[in-house]
C-alpha cells in the first residue's frame, strides 16, 4: 500500500516519482547480458530471464491505478514512461537491455547521441529513415519540435518535467509559453526534417537523457487542436511505435494492439513480440497480486513491490521465488530535518537526531531488508554513478544510534536535556509506522517528538512542501523520501539540495530550505562538466556536504519485492526506471 | 424488539412478569420503580454478565498502568529482536503469544500487543463515556425544553435537530480530524494527545444528540399532557418545578436505556475515526488503529487483527446485553 501511495502522492506534487537508475548489486555486474539467463531469485537483476524471440500472443498486465496521463508531455510517473517506451518513440531512449547499461541511452527517433558543437551549446541530432506515426505519415523533427514545446504550455497542459527541466537550459525558454499561445521557440531548430538542432544556453551534459523522457515523443500539430487536442490529446494520442491503442478506458482497461504502419527496420531497439498487449486498472493490491501468483494476470506494472501478505508467499514458497526479483528502486528514504524550526537552526542539534535515530527501527517501518531496502547512511542511492560510500554519521555496531555522540551533541547544542519538536508523516501507508520509530529513537535522548499526521493528498503540496506552514507549525521532522527523474546525480540532486529551487509558494521539495552557496555553485560546475569522472566527484562533493550540514537522514535505500509472470520472456529490470523493462517482453503461449 | 430473556430456560424462570405476579400475592405494595427494575435486572444473568465485563474493562482501564508494569512491557517499547527480520512478523508461533507477552507483539516494531490493548481500553471507555455524557447532556435539556414549551421553541430545536442529523457526521469528523493534527501549540488550553481525544469526545457527542433529543422531545410531548402533569399545574406549580420533579423522573428510564446503547456504538465510532487515521494521535495506543495497523498483515499474522477485535467485541457486546437487560427491567412492556 504505502509505498504506491506516497509515491504518487509525491508525484502529483511535482515531487517526482521516478524510479530511475536500479542496480541491486547482482554478481553479473555492468555486463550487458546477450545471453538468457534461467528463472531463479533475482534473475531479471542484471540478466534477461527466458530469453526468446517466439512471436505472437497476448501480455495481461494489471496496476491499481490510471496513469497520471497518457499524454507524453504530461505524465511523471516512471512505471508511465518506461510502459509509454511500448507503444511511443522518443528522440533518445533508456537502452533496452538488462546490467547497467540500461541507465544509459542510446538513438531511438534519432541515429545516435546529439553531436554537439559551439562549446557543447548547440547539440544535433539526425532522425532515422523510416520512422512513422500509426496513420503512416513520416515523422518530421518538426513533430519532435512541436511536442517540446507543447510542455511548456502548462496552463494547457499541466504536469510533466518538460518546462522545469527545458526552461532554464533552451534560449529564450524562461519566457517561453508554449506554442498555444507563445508561436514557436526558435532555439529549436527543426528547419531540415531530417535534423533536430537545440540550442542551450550553456553545456549541459545530461541532454541526451532529457531527450529520453517521454517529452520528446513526437506529436503531430495536426492531432493536437479542437476538441481532441491540447487537455483533451491524453484520450487521442497518436503512436509512434510498434504498437497503438485499441481501446483506452480510463482507470479501466488500456488495450494495445499492433501498429501496421510501424516498420521494424526503422527501429533496432525493438523486438514487438506479443500480438496483443492488455492492461487492466484499478483494482486492490492484494488482488494484483492474487492474480499475478494465480497467473491469470502476468504482472503488476507499477513496480512498488508486493504486499506483505504475497510477499510471505513469495519468500516462504521456493516455487513462487524463482520468479521473484528484489531490486533497487533508486529511492532514499530520509528524514528532513528543517533547519527553519528551532531548535534545529543549529548544526549540533541536527546532528544530535543523526546520531540518536534508531536505522533498523526504521528500516523495520519501511518493510525491513527486503521490502524495504538496506539503510542507508548517505543521501545518494548507490546505484548512481556518483556513489561514493560515506558514513558521516555512525550509529553503532547495530545501527541502532549512537546514544553517547547524540548527547554530546545536544550539549553543544545547549539543550544537554533534550528538546521538543514534531514529526510530519502522511496518515496513510508506512509513513505513521516511521514517524513512530523515529520517534521512539529520539526518545532515548531526551528528544520528544509530537506526531503530525496528515492526509496524503495534501502531504507534500501544503504541508511539508509550503516553507511558510513547515514554519508556522513547527514541523522540525519531516517523512521524505526522493528518486531521480532521470538516473543521473543531476536528476537525483537538482530539486532537494538547490537552494535556487526552494518554492515558497508551496510544491517545494527542499523541505529544509538548503541554502548553501558552496552546494549550489558545486552543482552549476557538475551540470556543465562534460568530464563524467570529474562530474562524479563533483556529485560526490555535494552528497558530502549535504550530510555535513545534517538536514537531511537518509535510512534506508529503497528496495521492492516483484514479481513475474514465469509465462514472460525477456524479463529484465531496467537500471533506468528501476523496474521491469516493458519493451521486449513476450510470452510463451 | 430482542428477546433475549428467552435464550435460555433459566431466563425463563427469570421472567419478571412471573417473579411480580408471584411475588405480588404476598403484599409487595410500596416497591418504588427502581427496587422492580433492579430486581428484575438481578435475575437477568446475561446483563448482569454485561455489567461484570464492563465493571471489569472499567477497572482495567483505571488501573493499566499497574496491570502493564506487573504483566507487560511499556506499550510504545519497541522489540524488533522478537520479529523475523526478513517478513517482520514475530517469530514464534501465535503472533509471538507466550509468557513474557501475553497476547503477542505487533508485526514491524514488535510492541506489547496486551500493553497496547490494556491502554487502548483507556482510550476507548474515555471518549465513549464522555461522549454520551456529552450528547445525553445537550439531548435532553433541549428535548425538554422543544417538548415542554412547544411553539417555536419546538420548532427551532427540532428544525437544529434535523439538519444534524442531516450532517455528514463521517466526512465532517475527517476533517475535523486532520486540521487538529496539524494545528499549532495549544488550543483551548489543551494540545497533542488530549486535544485529540477532546476533539474525538466532542465530535462523537456532540453530533450525536439530536437522537437523544427526539426520544427526550418525544416522551415529554405525551408525558406534559398526564393527568399528573395537569394536577400538578392546577396546584400552582412553576414550570421548573413540573420539568424537574415531575417529567425527569419520568423520563430517566429511557435515557438510562438509551445511554447505554449509544455508548458501544460511541466505541466503535472512536474505533473507526483511529482506524481512518484521524482518531487518537499516534503513538497512544488506540484499538482502532491497531486493527489499521493490523490489515497489512492478517493472512500472515491474524493475532494481531484478532486481539483488538475481540477487544471491540467483548466491550460493545456487554454494553447492549446490559443495555437490552436494562430496557426490559425498566419498561417490560417494549420487550414483548
Amino acid at each position: 500500500m504505502s509505498r504506491n501511495k506516497l509515491v504518487k502522492a509525491g508525484s502529483v506534487a511535482a515531487v517526482l516519482a521516478l524510479g530511475a537508475a536500479a542496480c541491486g548489486g547482482s554478481s553479473s555486474g555492468s555486463k550487458p547480458t546477450s545471453t538468457g539467463v534461467k528463472a531463479t531469485y533475482n534473475a531479471a537483476i542484471g540478466g534477461v530471464v527466458n530469453k526468446s524471440t517466439k512471436v505472437g500472443g497476448t501480455i495481461n498486465y494489471v496496476a491499481s491505478s490510471d496513469f497520471d496521463s497518457l499524454d507524453p508531455a504530461r505524465t511523471y510517473y516512471a512505471y508511465s514512461w518506461d510502459y509509454q517506451r511500448i507503444y511511443q518513440r522518443t528522440l533518445m531512449m533508456f537502452k533496452p537491455v538488462a546490467g547497467k547499461d540500461g541507465a544509459s541511452v542510446t538513438g531511438d527517433l534519432a541515429t545516435g547521441a546529439g553531436a554537439l558543437s559551439d562549446g557543447g551549446k548547440t547539440v544535433t541530432y539526425t532522425l532515422r529513415d523510416g520512422i512513422t506515426f500509426e496513420t503512416g505519415a513520416a515523422i518530421k523533427s518538426a513533430d519532435i519540435k512541436y511536442a517540446l514545446e507543447r510542455s511548456f504550455a502548462q496552463d494547457v497542459i499541466n504536469g510533466g518535467p518538460g518546462a522545469t527541466y527545458l526552461s532554464p537550459i533552451l534560449v529564450g525558454g524562461k519566457t517561453y509559453k508554449g506554442p498555444y499561445k507563445g508561436g514557436d521557440l526558435a532555439s529549436i531548430d527543426a528547419t531540415d526534417p531530417k535534423k533536430i538542432v537545440f540550442h542551450l544556453t550553456k553545456a549541459f551534459a545530461d541532454f541526451d537523457y532529457l531527450m529520453a523522457l517521454p517529452i520528446s515523443t513526437p506529436v503531430p500539430k495536426a492531432s493536437d487542436t479542437g476538441r481532441n487536442g491540447g487537455a483533451n490529446y491524453q484520450f487521442h494520442v497518436v503512436s509512434s511505435g510498434p504498437y497503438k491503442i485499441a481501446t483506452y478506458q480510463p482507470g479501466k482497461v488500456l488495450n494495445l494492439v499492433r501498429n501496421t504502419a510501424w516498420k521494424k527496420d526503422s527501429d533496432p531497439n525493438r523486438l514487438a513480440l506479443p500480438d496483443k498487449i492488455n492492461l487492466i486498472e484499478g483494482l486492490d493490491s492484494a488482488d494484483e497480486d492474487q492474480r499475478v501468483l494465480a497467473g491469470s494476470a502476468d504482472m503488476e506494472i507499477e513496480g512498488t513491490g508486493v504486499q506483505q501478505d504475497a510477499q510471505s508467499k513469495i519468500l516462504t514458497n521456493p516455487t513462487n521465488k524463482v520468479n521473484a526479483d528484489n531490486p533497487s528502486t533508486g529511492f532514499t528514504r530520509y528524514i528532513s530535518i528543517q533547519q527553519t524550526v528551532a531548535p534545529l537552526d543549529n548544526v549540533h542539534c541536527r546532528r544530535a537526531v543523526q546520531y540518536a535515530a534508531d536505522k533498523v527501527a526504521l528500516q523495520f517501518s519501511r518493510g525491513g531488508p527486503i521490502a524495504g531496502g538496506d539503510v542507508a547512511t548517505q543521501l545518494t542511492p548507490p546505484n548512481l554513478s556518483s556513489y561514493k560510500k560515506i558514513d558521516p554519521y555512525p550509529s553503532g555496531s547495530d545501527n541502532k544510534g549512537d546514544l553517547a555522540k547524540a548527547k554530546d551533541e545536544l550539549k553543544q547544542c545547549g539543550k544537554p536535556s533534550g528538546f521538543t519538536t514534531k514529526i510530519a508523516t502522511s496518515n496513510k501507508g508506512k509513513g505513521p509506522k516511521t514517524a513512530e520509530a523515529l520517534q521512539q529513537g529520539l526518545k532515548r535522548v531526551g528528544i520528544n517528538a509530537q506526531i503530525v499526521a496528515v492526509d496524503p493528498s495534501t502531504y507534500y503540496s501544503g504541508v511539508i512542501g509550503l516553507p511558510s506552514n513547515v514554519k508556522k507549525q513547527g514541523l522540525g521532522l519531516a517523512v521524505a523520501g526522493w528518486g531521480p527523474d532521470f538516473p543521473t546525480p543531476y536528476g537525483f540532486f537538482e530539486s532537494i539540495v538547490d537552494g535556487r529551487a526552494i518554492k515558497k509558494d508551496g510544491g517545494n521539495s527542499n523541505y529544509a530550505e538548503l541554502n548553501d552557496p558552496a552546494i549550489n555553485s558545486l552543482i552549476d560546475q557538475a551540470g556543465s562538466e562534460t568530464d563524467a569522472s570529474k562530474r562524479n566527484d563533483l556529485w560526490a562533493q555535494v552528497d558530502q556536504k549535504v550530510m555535513d550540514a545534517a538536514v537531511i537522514l537518509p535510512f534506508v535505500a529503497d528496495k521492492a519485492l516483484t514479481y513475474r509472470g514465469p509465462r514472460l520472456t525477456n524479463v529484465y529490470i531496467n537500471q533506468a526506471f528501476g523496474i521491469y523493462d516493458f519493451v521486449n517482453i513476450g510470452v510463451t503461449s | 424488539m430482542t428477546a433475549p430473556l428467552d435464550v435460555e430456560p433459566s431466563a425463563l424462570s427469570a421472567d419478571p412478569d412471573a417473579v411480580t405476579n408471584a411475588e405480588s400475592s404476598k403484599a409487595v405494595e410500596g416497591r418504588s420503580l427502581k427496587q422492580i427494575a433492579w430486581m428484575r435486572l438481578k435475575r437477568d444473568k446475561v446483563a448482569l454478565g454485561g455489567a461484570v465485563v464492563i465493571v471489569l474493562l472499567i477497572l482495567i482501564a483505571v488501573f493499566a498502568p499497574l496491570i502493564v508494569k506487573a504483566l507487560g512491557h511499556p506499550p510504545n517499547d519497541f522489540h524488533e529482536d522478537l520479529l523475523d527480520p526478513t517478513l517482520l512478523t514475530p517469530k514464534h508461533k501465535y503472533g509471538g503469544i507466550n509468557g513474557s507477552y501475553l497476547l503477542g507483539v505487533e508485526p514491524v516494531n514488535g510492541r506489547d500487543i496486551f500493553s497496547r490493548i490494556v491502554y487502548g481500553a483507556r482510550i476507548s471507555l474515555l471518549t465513549a463515556f464522555l461522549a454520551t455524557v456529552l450528547s445525553v447532556t445537550i439531548g435532553t435539556v433541549l428535548g425538554i425544553t422543544a417538548g415542554f414549551f412547544g411553539g417555536w421553541v419546538d420548532g427551532l430545536i427540532s428544525r437544529t435537530m434535523d439538519i444534524l442529523l442531516a450532517f455528514p457526521l463521517l466526512v465532517f469528523a475527517i476533517s475535523i480530524g486532520t486540521v487538529i493534527q496539524t494545528a499549532n501549540g495549544a488550543v483551548l488550553g489543551l494540545s497533542g494527545t488530549s486535544l485529540s481525544v477532546a476533539t474525538l469526545i466532542f465530535i462523537i457527542g456532540f453530533f450525536n444528540w439530536p437522537y437523544i433529543g427526539r426520544i427526550v422531545r418525544g416522551q415529554t410531548l405525551s408525558l406534559r399532557e398526564k393527568e399528573f402533569v395537569d394536577a400538578a399545574r392546577s396546584l400552582g406549580a412553576s414550570n421548573g418545578h413540573i420539568i424537574f420533579k415531575q417529567l425527569l423522573p419520568n423520563l430517566a428510564a429511557p435515557v438510562l436505556v438509551y445511554s447505554t446503547l449509544i455508548i458501544p456504538s460511541n466505541i466503535l465510532f472512536e474505533a473507526a475515526l483511529s482506524f481512518l487515521g484521524v482518531g487518537v494521535r499516534r503513538p497512544t495506543p488506540s484499538w482502532g488503529s491497531m486493527l489499521s495497523d493490523a490489515v497489512a498483515t492478517y493472512s500472515i499474522d491474524p493475532i494481531f487483527m484478532i486481539v483488538p477485535g475481540v477487544a471491540l467485541l467483548i466491550t460493545v457486546m456487554a454494553f447492549n446485553l446490559l443495555g437490552d437487560g436494562l430496557r426490559d427491567a425498566l419498561d417490560p412492556r417494549a420487550g414483548r
